[in-house]
């Protein structure tokens, strides 16, 4: 590393190192680290930090709102570019309010660097104020975390949770660090040792599994590709299109997986699971060999797992061991990186089929059935209102795929992940694990505050967007100028789909009275306004892209579009919860037909 | 249900059991006993743990275990190519008529008594689970007042070590 040679009056003369407050050495490891952004927002904890941020111009620091929406712009910021995100709190709530993002980045394996400040050192433990204990509290949703009680240990601590957090399976560390550790001198002494000898994650696969792998799927009749969030994490796809188009295996992309392989692509089959597409559901579903990377075979993608792809043997890719053979025992199982796996799978593949690639046609006849009897698609709603799927449809033809869009969670969620095409990875962001509602505003925040030179949608509901919308301030105030689509079906739409199809049409407690033919509380136009964002207000099919294109031209404030959509519209293909995927439902009480029945 | 002995190496750091037992907990697995001391090595603890599972989740508890940072090295002790013991402390009443017989049944099983008054006796017995719920048995018509136990202990037999193996990579 060079050093400028100006001479600063206040360096020290000899090799000694730097004496930093803590504060100071928080800032300086962080910087050097590689950290340009942090969202965060101050309290009584974090006081000798944040005095400290003030007086620096290497890290841009975004004062937030709420904690929660510190913690989802960082995983927004993270999935928008594969970096780690930071987020900061205070001691207390402040640190409680991070847990839900916590908890998310966790299920999503999301590289997120928590920092919260804890109570003097000498209180620890006393029930003092704003004291919680949050490494135990978040204990079970962060990959590690560390105390610093000393400003000695800072350094260390923060260099060996953004270690862990990016390396591996990516996840979320905690480092909580107490007042005291902030505010006292330490010599500052970089790089730091990291001692972590019980952290060793594997990357490089076994060659022999590699190649067992590589057999199957040159013995295969129906093999098909079974793509996870964990190639987009592991930046691997170039190499999985690779793979796909020497061997010509289907692909499916799982909602966590969306834009790892381009939608445009003949191979792709669209996302598999609870609303995915028949024929991706059914590709796995018969299919006699599924190669999966990066996924984890979750309930919401398998249906009933006992009778899941039952004539399927598995070969699983995954870099967090644990997750193999999991759920579904895997006959072939790798553990290591999807990048250098696929690759490795590509080379041995190619090697065992020596330029005879095995045939498909019977297996591809079935599926371009399949797609041509049952493509994606909706009916225009009875009550005359608004079809969610045309908005958000027309959001992504006229913005593109270089955009990014990040979603909240429920109808919108699906409705997003299926009617915008993606071509690539890091464009959709969403809460798959956890199903976080309030995700998306924020995320799309760290997103715009990462890729400041993409369009960045927020496609949120009215429900979701009523919990996290008082970023919309964090964005105006610093010139984070994302737009929202609010798919406003005045309700909880997702709960409302279940009550409608399986509670008897019993609204319990779903309608919240913003969209058609309501009370409209809040009034989200209005709300952009006092929030110093442009709002729209989209009744009709003809206004759609007219609002867009204004929303796409107006880039010095965020824009809020209030979409009144249908409250009856409703997620289909959809595979009823406890039941085989066999089972799909094309549209309500239509399930098709297939080869084996 | 079969028991399985897990002897874990871990570095002995702040919450570390909390991280072992809460593991455990939320993936619904279940600790018969479980014991936690220093190692030969300075820093490093052992823990031994005797979990009730069958074979296909005792290998998803020892892969979920070795995510932990702090877990180093996770083997399982097999009953034949190791030693494995408890350690109990029982308090046990006693009277002029039957001192004898628990003193005798003591001497049987090898145990020693420890602590002695008017009215009652602590017998300390180390041993294997057939042993040491034998002793219980033949003590339990005396009236047993107290009973203490360490979790089970366990170490493999010959002269290779867990933690040579670890470091010598």
């Amino acid at each position: 590393m060079t050093t400028e040679t100006t001479p600063v009056p206040s360096a020290p003369a000899s090799a000694e190192p730097e004496m930093l407050t803590g504060s100071g050495a928080i800032i300086r490891t962080l910087e050097l680290l590689g950290v340009t952004d942090v969202f965060g927002i101050p309290g009584g904890a974090v006081i000798p930090l944040y005095d400290e941020l003030m007086t620096q111009n290497k890290i841009r620091h975004i004062l937030v709102r709420h904690e929660q929406g510190a913690g989802h712009a960082a995983e927004g910021y993270a999935s928008a570019t594969g970096r780690v995100g930071v987020a900061i709190a205070t001691s207390g709530p402040g640190a409680t309010n991070l847990v839900t993002a916590i908890a998310d980045a966790y299920m999503d394996s999301v590289p997120l660097l928590a920092i919260t400040g804890q109570v003097f050192s000498t209180s620890m433990g006393t029930d003092a104020f704003q004291e919680a204990d949050i490494i135990g509290i978040t204990m079970p949703i962060t990959k590690h975390s560390f105390l610093a009680r000393r400003a000695e240990e800072i350094p260390a601590a923060i260099a060996s949770a953004y270690h862990i957090a990016s390396t591996g399976r990516p996840g979320p560390v905690l480092v909580d660090i107490t007042k005291d550790a902030q505010q006292n001198l330490a010599p500052f002494i970089w790089p730091p040792q990291l001692d972590l000898p019980g952290y060793r994650p594997i990357v490089k696969a076994h060659g022999k599994q590699v190649q067992a792998a590589a057999q199957l799927l040159l013995n295969a009749k129906k093999p098909v590709l079974y793509v996870g969030g964990g190639v987009i994490r592991a930046h691997a796809s170039p190499e999985l299109l690779a793979l796909a188009e020497a061997t010509g295996a289907p692909v499916v992309t799982t909602l966590m997986a969306r834009g790892a392989f381009p939608d445009s692509h003949p191979q792709h089959l669209g996302m598999p699971g609870m609303h995915g597409t028949v024929p991706a559901v059914l590709a796995l579903q018969e299919s006699d060999l599924i190669i999966s990377f990066g996924a984890r075979f979750d309930d919401r993608v398998t249906g009933k797992i006992s009778e899941f792809a039952p004539n399927a043997k598995i070969v699983h890719v995954d870099v967090d061991p644990a997750e193999i053979s999991k759920i579904r025992v895997a006959d072939v199982p790798i553990v290591g990186d999807a990048k250098d796996v696929i690759a490795d799978l590509t080379l041995a593949w190619a090697d065992a089929a020596q330029g005879a690639a095995p045939d498909t046609t019977e297996w591809w006849t079935y599926l371009h059935g399949l797609k041509a009897e049952f493509p994606l698609g909706f009916t225009e709603p009875t009550d005359g209102l608004l079809a969610p799927q045309y908005v958000i449809q027309r959001i992504g033809e006229l913005t593109g795929p270089e955009a990014v869009y990040a979603a909240g969670v429920g109808q919108h969620q699906m409705w997003a992940a299926q009617y915008i095409k993606y071509e690539r990875p890091n464009s959709w962001l969403n809460s798959g694990g956890a199903g976080t509602m309030g995700y998306s505003v924020p995320a799309a925040m760290g997103a715009k505050v990462a890729e400041p030179d993409r369009v960045v949608w927020s496609i949120d509901g009215d429900g979701c967007f009523q919990m996290t919308n008082q970023e919309l301030a964090t964005c105006t105030i610093n010139k984070i100028p994302i737009k929202v689509a609010i798919i406003n079906n005045s309700s909880l739409g997702m709960v409302r789909q279940w009550q409608s199809l399986f509670y008897d049409g019993r609204h319990s407690f779903t309608d919240l009275n913003t969209g058609h033919g309501t009370a409209m509380v809040p009034d989200f136009v209005k709300m952009a306004d006092a929030y110093g964002a442009l709002g729209i207000r989209v009744t009709s099919k003809d206004q759609v892209d007219d609002a867009i294109k204004l929303a796409l031209a107006t880039n010095d404030r965020p824009v809020v579009i209030d979409f009144i959509v249908s409250p009856g519209a409703m997620v289909w293909p959809m595979v009823p919860q406890g039941v085989s995927n066999s089972f799909v439902q094309y549209a309500k009480d239509h399930a098709p037909t297939w080869g084996e029945e | 249900m079969t028991s399985h002995v897990l002897s874990l190496l871990v570095e002995d750091k702040p919450g570390l059991l909390t991280r072992v037992a809460g593991l455990f907990a939320r993936r619904g697995f279940n600790i018969e006993s479980l014991a936690v001391g220093h190692s030969e090595i300075p820093g490093l603890s052992r823990i031994t743990i005797l979990v009730d599972v069958e074979d296909v989740p005792l290998e998803q508890v020892t892969k979920q275990l070795n995510k932990l940072i702090n877990v180093i090295k996770i083997v399982e002790l097999d009953g034949a190519q190791s030693v494995q013991r408890d350690h109990l402390l029982i308090k046990v009443k006693v009277d002029n008529s039957t001192r004898s017989q628990v003193l005798e049944a003591v001497n049987l099983f090898r145990a020693r008594v420890v602590d002695v008054s008017t009215d009652a006796v602590v017998i300390e017995v180390t041993g294997g689970a057939g042993k040491t719920q034998a002793l219980l048995r033949v003590l339990e018509p005396f009236g047993i007042r107290e009973l203490a136990q360490s979790g089970l202990l366990a170490i493999g037999r010959g002269s290779k070590s867990i933690t040579e193996r670890v470091f010598k990579n």
